[in-house]
């Protein structure tokens, strides 16, 4: 066993952190000048025939820098539907893409294509009308469409469940961006503000929760980066790690955001620091495709009922069935 | 990154789960813990027989009756002890904590005499800390240690110490200078518990057993080698015993919440859960899997870089909360009959045992407190609270 990055996936990351230190809302262009929207790619099709783990990377990353634009849309929605002609598109950056998975959209202001989910399949969407809604994150924007009607036929339904894996493990991996770069504020802040004499980090009242916060960040790594993981490996683990991974990261993203705003007082409350957006997009994570309530009921349903979480065959969990006690 | 077995651990795995198959007593298996399993003789034979098999010490350098095998091996050890629900070994604090500070601090002697008969059973231990005058104050400790004629004299009060009514050697922090303070002029000795003048009176604790003693010493005569590490550099030694008591109990922790969960998802099965309860229920299964893969994470990095990654420190705290929650939802799954008691109860008595023996887990070995201040000071670089 071996539950380390490569010294390159080390790279990747350190090169993606100082990228998007300077550049956080970097053009799709950028990006594929980098090779990140060709990570998983084949090399036939002008990708980096890398893994998931590599985009795990960089959706930790992106979800660190706040970054608006369609990397999730496209590299964990659209992707596994997308022939190999159009995924050779996405690798060399022509083409932004997102899914429309329910009637709220993600990311109709910069993709450029949807995909649909119609029947036994998943069709590009033609002739459709956008219309971007208000929502209180704005760097990850929803939409809804109007008309239009299924054209180009993408690939067979039956890779939802794929797609699903991929949105679970990415929405997790960037919580937990987010909640890293959340605690960051909240240490910087404490160990430099002081009041009543004293720097405010050595009370408990404020160390104990961010404490807490970071026991929660790495509980929502290690769980992320196993479903990284199943998911690269196509592990028959990966629904359930991926539903579990989700579940925990979102909710601990909220909360690390919620006592990282706590700690900084009124300058946590205010619209110019950069919290409130981490928060709201912790929200979003939370709130998209499946909450960590429904997903732990599907949990508890393999758990104790024998299902299968979303709709895998395989059987996750060892348990005895007579032992009660 | 692989988090498969590679063929050598593989290989272990399958061999120790057929011995595990063969060799685990009935009567020992799924036992519900407590100060009660380790009175009989079945426990020292168990513990005999793993050590007979090589799997005690399995970490620890084979000239000391080890296995010499690498941490990776002791990690999959305690998977596939908790999958079979097999007692861990009786020497838990000789196995934990006695053992690696003997190897890090010990004189070769020390290490000869003492590391086999650890591993073999034949000698248990017990750790003297805490006194009444010092818990998480550790630096406090007043029970002294005169050197007297070629040889310590100590005398003072210990108290909650573990398995002193079954110990033969006892790790005791001592005072030497009596003008000292602090972490300054502390002694760590080893004591033989069948010495004259020291008496053990086991304390009844909460679930109604006596695991835990006061350990009084009068002019307790200890020979002057039987000093760990430096007279008067007592602390540094005490430390290591810390670290490994927090440290590398990780995955036997995980292992001891890995049979609660599968208890508990067989209890919500026999005895059926409300949805609330169900999402209790896959709640604390993803924690384990948290936990679990937590210490996978310090573990590869231990075996890469030689140092524990910072996500082991919170492997005591996240255990010893989950414990505690895991087993009040058992109570709660039981309903009207979570008030009854050992035979009276479903299953024997099993989940009001654990729960009542849990509220201990964040006390024990640092309480929640002392390792939240522990994290915001060693690991956040938060300013020190003392
Ligand atoms: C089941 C069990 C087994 C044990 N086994 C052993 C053993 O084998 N050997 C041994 O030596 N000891 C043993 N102990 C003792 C244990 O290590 C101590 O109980 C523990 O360190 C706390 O010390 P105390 O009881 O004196 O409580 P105190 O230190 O007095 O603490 C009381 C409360 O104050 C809090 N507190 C103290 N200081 C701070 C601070 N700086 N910041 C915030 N809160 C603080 C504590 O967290 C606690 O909630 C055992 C205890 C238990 C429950």
């Amino acid at each position: 066993m071996d539950f380390t990055f490569t010294p390159e996936q080390e790279d990747l990351r350190e090169q993606a952190r100082a990228f998007l230190a300077e550049h956080p809302q970097a053009s799709w262009r950028e990006l594929a000048d980098l090779g990140w929207t060709g990570v998983s790619i084949s090399e036939e099709d002008g990708g980096a025939g890398l893994s998931f783990l590599e985009e795990a990377v960089l959706f930790e990353e992106l979800g660190r820098a706040l970054h608006h634009g369609p990397y999730f849309s496209t590299i964990a929605l659209a992707l596994p539907a997308l022939p190999d002609d159009l995924r050779s598109e996405v690798a060399a950056g022509e083409t932004r893409w997102t899914l429309a998975l329910g009637p709220l959209v993600t990311d109709l202001d910069t993709a450029d294509r949807i995909a649909m989910v119609g029947g036994d399949g998943i069709y590009e969407l033609e002739g459709a009308d956008r219309e971007l809604l208000q929502t209180s994150d704005e760097t990850r924007p929803l939409g809804v469409l109007r008309g239009g009607e299924p054209g180009l036929r993408l690939s067979d339904s039956g890779v939802l469940e794929e797609i699903r894996r991929r949105a679970l493990a990415a929405l997790a991996l960037e919580a937990c961006g987010v909640a890293r770069r959340a605690l960051e504020y909240a240490l910087e802040y404490v160990t430099t503000r002081e009041q009543f004499g004293k720097t405010i980090g050595v009370y408990q009242a404020i160390s104990h929760p961010l404490a807490d916060s970071y026991m929660r960040l790495e509980l929502a790594r290690s769980l992320s980066l196993w479903a990284a993981w199943c998911v690269a490996e196509d592990d028959e683990q990966a629904p359930v790690a991926a539903a579990a991974a989700k579940a925990y990261a979102a909710e601990a993203a909220v909360g690390v955001c919620e006592a990282a705003i706590q700690a900084h007082g009124g300058i946590g409350f205010t619209w110019e620091h950069e919290l409130h957006r981490l928060y709201k997009r912790a929200l979003w994570i939370e709130s998209f495709l499946a909450s960590g309530t429904r997903l732990r009921a599907d949990i508890a349903a393999t758990l104790l009922d024998g299902a299968s979480t979303s709709g895998s065959s395989a059987s996750p969990v060892p348990v005895s069935v007579t032992e009660g006690g | 990154m692989d988090l498969r077995d590679t063929p050598e651990e593989a290989a272990f795995r399958a061999e120790l789960r057929a011995w595990l198959e063969e060799n685990l007593p009935d009567n020992l298996q799924g036992h519900r813990g407590g100060a009660a399993r380790f009175e009989g003789p079945e426990m020292r034979a168990w513990s005999r027989a793993l050590y007979d098999a090589g799997y005690a010490g399995l970490t620890w350098p084979k000239e000391y009756g080890g296995g010499g095998a690498p941490y990776t091996h002791q990690a999959i050890f305690l998977e596939e002890m908790a999958r079979a629900e097999a007692p861990p070994h009786i020497g838990v604090i000789g196995l934990g904590m006695a053992g690696p500070t003997i190897m890090a601090h010990g004189t070769e002697e020390q290490k000869s005499r003492h590391l086999a008969p650890t591993l073999s059973a034949e000698e248990i231990w017990c750790q003297g800390f805490s006194e009444p005058g010092a818990g998480s104050d550790l630096a406090g400790v007043r029970t002294s240690a005169r050197i007297d004629d070629g040889h310590f004299v100590v005398d003072g009060q210990k108290v909650w110490s573990s398995f002193a009514h079954i110990a033969d050697w006892c790790l005791l922090l001592t005072r030497n200078d009596p003008d000292s303070t602090r972490h300054a002029g502390l002694t760590y000795l080893i004591v033989d518990m069948h010495s004259p003048g020291v008496e053990v009176r086991p304390l009844r604790q909460i679930t109604g057993e006596a695991e835990f003693n006061e350990i009084f010493f009068t002019g307790v005569e200890v020979p002057a080698e039987n000093v760990l590490g430096e007279v008067g550099g007592g602390w540094q030694v005490a430390m290591t015993t810390l670290l490994h008591e927090r440290g590398t109990l990780g995955f036997a922790l995980q292992a001891v919440l890995e049979v609660q969960i599968k208890k508990l998802v067989g209890l919500a099965r026999d005895r059926g859960a409300d949805p609330l309860q169900r999402d209790r229920v896959a709640q604390e299964w993803i924690e384990l899997q948290a936990l679990r893969f937590t210490n996978a994470r310090a573990l590869s990095q231990l075996v890469k870089t030689g140092i524990p990654g910072p996500e082991g420190s919170v492997a005591k705290l996240v255990w010893s909360e989950a414990n505690q929650r895991v087993t009040k939802l058992a109570l709660e799954l039981l309903g009207p009959d979570a008030p009854l008691a050992d035979a009276n109860a479903p299953y024997g008595g099993y989940w009001q045992h654990q729960q009542l023996r849990s509220r201990g887990n964040t006390i024990e070995a640092g309480t929640s407190e002392i390792l939240r201040n522990i994290i915001a000071e060693r690991v956040l670089g938060l300013p020190r609270s003392r």
